[in-house]
């Protein structure tokens, strides 16, 4: 049994791989201590590796894991199982959005990184929604019923809030607002795909890709692409890191 | 974690008017950040005790030494850019020094005057001189800049209020007419340096410092060449620490020491001695320069257990790849084949510029590196621009490459660390 974690910015997963299929997955809060957190998931598993990836990955080799992989070699490797043909990924996740260049055996070629502000992640979606009262399930179901009438420009998450306050205060409907938020959001992926390049098909990974507004948009956005979401988008790092597990163990 | 200190000279400083109390803090923080980047590394050559003096002298033993040329008369100029034709000064019996300006402790005193949005490296020299906190920008008769940006150009007029600052044009272009420029720029700097210097440079005095200068950029040529053989048997932090204190340290000593090294380093080859391990991935560094205590790519990057085996940049290859002819007699001769030396530098303030797409291909193939990492500071235009054709130029020569545009602060240490790390994994397999 091979364990793969992944310690991100908002949440903790966990996926347990025996060998041939995904037996167990558990998505928590970071919390304080993202390690205890982690410890905790793990402690009902007698594995015979655990694998860490994400922010947390060197804090978790300090305490239990046995090995460290990036997120975005993670996910590489959770897409390529999920779907072997597929040379274009985006990880939207709490805090950073990445593209990512996989060649036909699954091995990342080149990837693009937001860089230091919380533009285009999910970290950008939660705050928004805040700021519109909507929880992140209302969020993107709204934004999805709701026509394109206004525009966003900012993409800075503080800046964007106070483009947000303003229109709230001109009497703007909030998922009008709310599609707004997440046109663009897609406009910088699609852009970071633009820059990249990508493929037939496009994998879609992270939490984000839960979000059904932003998958119809993006799908949009790329109308020569295959746009694809496995059926745990948020816990293809940790996946990623099992399978990686299983293979140098 | 050891007993290194940078030493402190607090009545030299004050004789300097600087803000002693407050630059007593930084000596701090230099000292234990140089401590931890530096003094942790495994394997280390011998010969680097010289180069870890010469930072624990960096605020005391190099400023007497300025000070003390200063005494007899001797010009001491600060700069800020490898156009500078070091030689003249040399000439006529000065000292170039290489200014403060890559740390982020002076930005505040910048911003103060300056407007936030401009390159870090520019706010940091100026917000060096503005807090009286650089013992070199007391101690220089006055300062030598040039036109290679925006920045700096505009940076100069307001600089100038506090030291004299003197520019040079610096051409964008290399036609007949741009270097025609270039030459009469430096016929005048030679004339502005001999006015500082209260006397004329001889032919001999010229030939000479061409000599000196030469063997420093062989010296620095050498240690170069030795990074490349794999495994590597020195760090990049502690080639880029020399690379730094290039800028600053007395010529001939510091080209003796270097060549000590590189003799040392010659037999860790010969002995099979490999830093940081002879699996390393090896990673060549290009883009704008790294001025101390500038580290922070370095550290990421060897932090994660790779090693950088060449920086293509003004504090790097840029800086002694090119020699100045010595085979030439007179001055009108050798003020020429001073300038056909330092028209070779390909700044990216030039356009066209395919010499320097051309030079990062050959570097990297000269180092023996796996990958590229192409670094630029926020707001250097030129260098962030020309990105586009060197990624184009590596995408095209199946060069692992990556791009990080940074500045001083730390705030973006976590993603830049994944994003060194995915890239190692990517490279390195």
């Amino acid at each position: 049994m091979y364990l793969g974690i992944d310690l991100g910015s908002r949440t903790v997963k966990m996926a347990v791989w025996d060998g041939e299929r995904l037996l167990a997955h558990e998505i928590v809060e970071s919390g304080f201590e993202p390690h205890r957190q982690a410890e905790k998931m793990l402690s009902a598993y007698r594995p015979t590796a655990v694998v860490a990836t994400g922010y947390g990955r060197h804090l978790a080799a300090d305490y239990f894991a046995d090995s460290v992989i990036t997120e975005i070699k993670a996910h590489a490797i959770g897409i390529a199982h999920h779907f072997p043909e597929c040379t274009t990924l985006v990880d939207v996740g709490g805090q950073d959005s990445k593209v990512i260049a996989l060649n036909d055996k699954g091995k990342v070629t080149t990837f693009q990184m937001n860089d230091k502000c919380a533009a285009g992640t999910g970290r950008f979606l939660e705050i928004m929604a805040g700021s519109l009262a909507f929880t992140l399930e209302e969020f993107g179901a709204e934004a999805l019923q709701a026509r394109q009438e206004v525009q966003i420009n900012s993409m800075c998450t503080v800046f964007a809030e106070s483009e947000v306050i303003s229109m709230k205060n001109r009497g703007i409907p909030r998922r009008h607002i709310a599609r707004a938020v997440h046109a663009s959001v897609v406009d910088r992926l699609a852009g970071m795909l633009a820059r990249l390049g990508y493929g037939d098909m496009v994998a879609f990974s992270g939490g984000v890709a839960r979000n059904p507004c932003i998958v119809a948009m993006l799908t949009e956005k790329l109308p020569e692409a295959r746009l694809v979401v496995p059926q745990l988008p948020d816990i293809t790092g940790a996946l990623g890191a099992a399978l990686h597990a299983a293979k140098v163990a | 974690m050891s007993d290194f200190e940078i030493k402190p000279y607090p009545e030299l400083w004050r004789s300097l008017d600087m803000d002693v109390e407050r630059f007593d803090k930084m000596r701090l923080m230099m000292g234990d950040m140089f401590a931890k980047s530096y003094l942790g590394q495994q394997n280390r050559p011998a010969a680097m005790a010289y180069f870890d003096n010469m930072i624990a002298e960096i605020h005391g033993g190099r400023v007497k030494e300025l000070l003390a040329a200063k005494a007899e008369g001797r010009p001491v100029i600060g700069t800020f850019c490898v156009y500078i034709p070091e030689e003249i000064v040399l000439a006529a019996g000065g000292i170039c020094v290489g200014l403060c300006g890559g740390s982020q402790g002076s930005v505040p005193d910048a911003e103060k005057i300056l407007p936030r949005n401009i390159c870090p490296m520019v706010k940091s020299a100026f917000g060096f001189k503005a807090g009286r906190i650089c013992p070199y920008f007391q101690a220089v008769d006055f300062v030598y800049g040039e036109t290679t940006c925006d920045a700096k150009k505009k940076c100069w007029e307001i600089l100038d209020r506090m030291v004299p600052t003197y520019v040079m044009e610096i051409p964008q272009c290399k036609q007949p007419r741009d270097i025609a420029l270039w030459n009469e720029e430096v016929r005048d700097f030679k004339t502005k340096v001999e006015e500082v210097a209260g006397r004329a440079i001889t032919e001999a005095d010229l030939a000479q410092a061409i000599k000196v200068m030469n063997g420093k950029r062989r010296a620095l040529q050498r240690l170069n060449t030795l990074r490349h053989h794999s495994p590597s048997p020195i760090s990049g932090k502690d080639g880029l620490l020399i690379e730094q204190i290039a800028f600053y340290d007395e010529p001939l000593r510091f080209t003796e020491k270097v060549n000590a090294l590189c003799d040392e380093l010659e037999e860790r080859i010969k002995a099979r001695l490999a830093v940081p391990g002879p699996k390393a991935t090896r990673i060549m560094v290009a883009g704008t320069p790294m001025a101390l205590p500038n580290w922070k790519i370095h550290n990421l990057v060897e932090g994660a257990g790779a090693v950088i085996v060449n920086e293509e940049s003004c504090i790097g290859t840029r800086y002694f790849k090119d020699l100045v002819d010595e085979n030439v007699t007179g001055m009108e001769a050798m003020l020429t084949a001073l300038t056909d030396r330092y028209k070779e530098i390909d700044c990216s303030c030039f356009t066209p510029n395919d010499e320097r797409i051309t030079q990062v291909v050959k570097e990297f193939r000269d180092s023996g590196a796996q990958g590229i990492i192409n670094y630029s500071l926020q707001f250097c235009h030129t260098y962030n621009i020309e990105e586009v054709r060197i990624r184009e130029a590596c995408e095209a020569e199946s060069i692992p490459y990556m791009f990080i545009e940074s500045d001083y602060s730390p705030e973006d240490l976590g993603q830049l660390q994944t994003r060194v790390e995915a890239f190692l994994e990517q490279v390195g397999g």
